[in-house]
């Protein structure tokens, strides 16, 4: 996939008429100071779709994702979620965001709240639910990930597995149209990661877009339509999950994906 | 076995039972020393009967806890308005963009600026600069420019101390918080200043014990709390005890604060709860 350049004119900005893309994002670049860590992104989504992206550790993969959440300010490029433009000037980045949920590799979790307010916090403060409401469509969402039990329970008092589906409960308590997943199950002891892609497979089946960073290539293949290979900041290769990883095309994610093969990982 | 493990028991009992006499001795050595020497100096009888008298001390230690009424009453709302006010100052100085400027750079001067004047020449200045002023009833009473002052003065260090602790919150709580769809001030309100209050509450504690002891100073602009009444007294009886009754009275008070400070510290305020993998 090569670089196209960014059109920058507004003609394409509404895409009224035919069904909005879910994620749209065309020439993206970031830089932190000196370094270049996003060269020119581009990336469509389809609604219900599922794209993992692999590489390198600082290949730009959490960055991306960051960018899209608007955690990240972004130098060039634009990023349009369900037809709207995300990055134009004067968007309500607080609305955006509700939308758009994301999941990190260490939780984040509020250490001083306990399950069941942390999941329902953003559900009263930002959808203004009556808390009887919130905490009502939260324990339907606990109980549906096999957490019912843990819901008075202050998160430091979990596993690993369990915090990082709290916070992929916190996440879909909001209703996100699109859901961001960063490298989830990288700080997870190895014997706790099937638990939380478990949860993340039922996702997909259940029809949720989801743009996933993941070093698990394995999972990668079984939930991806399609895989996207990131190396210094550009998608070198994207393209169904056969393909990238049984027949890659380019010589830097054959090395990649030899090297993911050395450490037994795939 | 359990001759050697009988052994090692009275092993263990002699050592303890000989560090328990050594201690005792020790105190005894030393404290019983001073004691001596103080007892014995050529000035002591004066000295006790014009420090420590019994009589004076009886007598004047009713009027005294009267006045520590006036005492309680300034720390007990200048504490209340320090701990608002505070937490003001610091939310401005930690609101970043470029738009805040403004709100940080007037946040700074302030905290610099209170923090460097010696708080009694805030209580004179206020205490007789505003009401030379003549926009107020001059008979307003002195010790709303009391609580005034000490809460301009504390409310800078206490600002400071919040700082801290919201600085202390990892910021990736503030991008959990937001990213849910949560406001600024929300992500403040509801995760970080929750998380960063907890952390603070022993230096907290510490400034309000400082503030407690600065109620003296407004005796300076007319206010007879208790050091003013000891001064009274003092001069009525030709005797220096009521300033060490005013020591004791403050002893009492503050001791078991310092020790609330240690043991909530202990508890884990302080340390505060780590956010659940902070790392990033």
């Amino acid at each position: 996939m090569s670089d196209e350049p960014s059109p920058d004119s507004d003609a394409a900005s509404d895409g009224h008429g035919a069904p909005a893309e879910a994620l749209c994002i065309e020439g993206l670049h970031k830089s932190f100071g000196q370094l270049e860590v996003l060269r020119g992104i581009d990336l469509v989504m389809a609604e219900h779709e599922v794209v993992c992206l692999i590489g390198a550790s600082g290949s730009g993969k959490s960055t991306l994702l960051r960018c899209v959440n608007l955690l990240e300010p972004i130098d060039a490029g634009r990023i349009v979620v369900g037809g709207t433009e995300i990055t134009a000037p004067g968007v309500h980045v607080d609305r955006v965001r509700q939308r758009i949920g994301i999941v990190f590799q260490a939780f984040n979790l509020f250490p001083h709240l306990s399950v069941i307010d942390n999941v329902t916090l953003a559900p009263r403060r930002v959808r203004k639910l009556p808390r009887a409401k919130a905490e009502s469509e939260a324990a339907e969402l606990l109980e549906r990930f096999g957490l019912a039990d843990k819901r008075r329970e202050v998160p430091d008092r979990l596993s690993g597995g369990q915090q990082q589906r709290v916070a992929i409960v916190r996440a879909l308590a909001m209703r996100p149209d699109l859901l961001l997943l960063d490298e989830v199950t990288s700080a997870l002891d190895p014997e706790l990661v099937s638990e939380v892609l478990d949860v993340i497979r039922g996702l997909a089946a259940g029809g949720m877009t989801m743009l996933i960073a993941t070093h698990e290539m394995g999972f990668a293949r079984d939930i991806a339509d399609r895989i996207g290979f990131l190396d210094e900041g550009r998608i070198l290769e994207m393209g169904p999950p056969r393909e990238i990883l049984s027949d890659p095309q380019e010589p830097r994610t054959r090395q990649f994906l030899q090297r993911v093969l050395d450490a037994g990982r795939l | 076995m359990t001759v050697q493990r009988a052994a090692r028991r009275r092993g263990r009992d002699t050592r303890a039972v000989r560090s328990s006499v050594i201690a005792l001795a020790s105190c005894i050595v030393v404290f019983g020393g001073l004691t001596w020497i103080v007892v014995n100096a050529p000035g002591w009888p004066e000295v006790q009967t014009s420090f420590l008298n019994a009589q004076v001390f009886w007598d004047t230690l009713p009027g005294l806890l009267d006045a520590f009424i006036i005492n309680i009453q300034l720390f007990v709302t200048a504490e209340v308005l320090v701990l608002i006010f505070g937490l003001a100052l610091a939310v401005m100085r930690s609101l970043h963009g470029p738009v805040f400027l403004p709100i940080r750079v007037l946040s700074n001067a302030y905290t610099d600026l209170f923090r460097a004047v010696p708080g009694v020449l805030v209580i004179f200045i206020l205490g007789f600069g505003i009401p030379g002023l003549g926009l107020i009833d001059p008979k307003t009473d002195q010790r709303l420019f009391g609580i005034l002052a000490l809460t301009l003065v504390y409310a800078a260090y206490v600002a400071e101390v919040y700082r801290a602790g919201i600085e202390s919150i990892h910021p990736s709580q503030d991008a959990a918080a937001r990213s849910l769809g949560l406001s600024r001030l929300q992500s403040l309100r509801h995760v970080v200043i929750p998380q960063a209050v907890r952390r603070v509450v022993p230096p907290l504690l510490n400034d309000f014990i400082g503030l407690q002891k600065d109620t003296v100073l407004v005796s300076f602009i007319g206010v007879v709390e208790i050091f003013r009444y000891s001064q009274i007294a003092s001069a009525a009886t030709f005797n220096f005890t009521p300033y060490v009754a005013v020591g004791l009275v403050f002893v009492v008070i503050t001791v078991p604060l310092i020790h609330l400070v240690d043991w909530l510290a202990k508890r884990g305020f302080g340390s505060g709860a780590t956010p659940s993998g902070a790392v990033r």
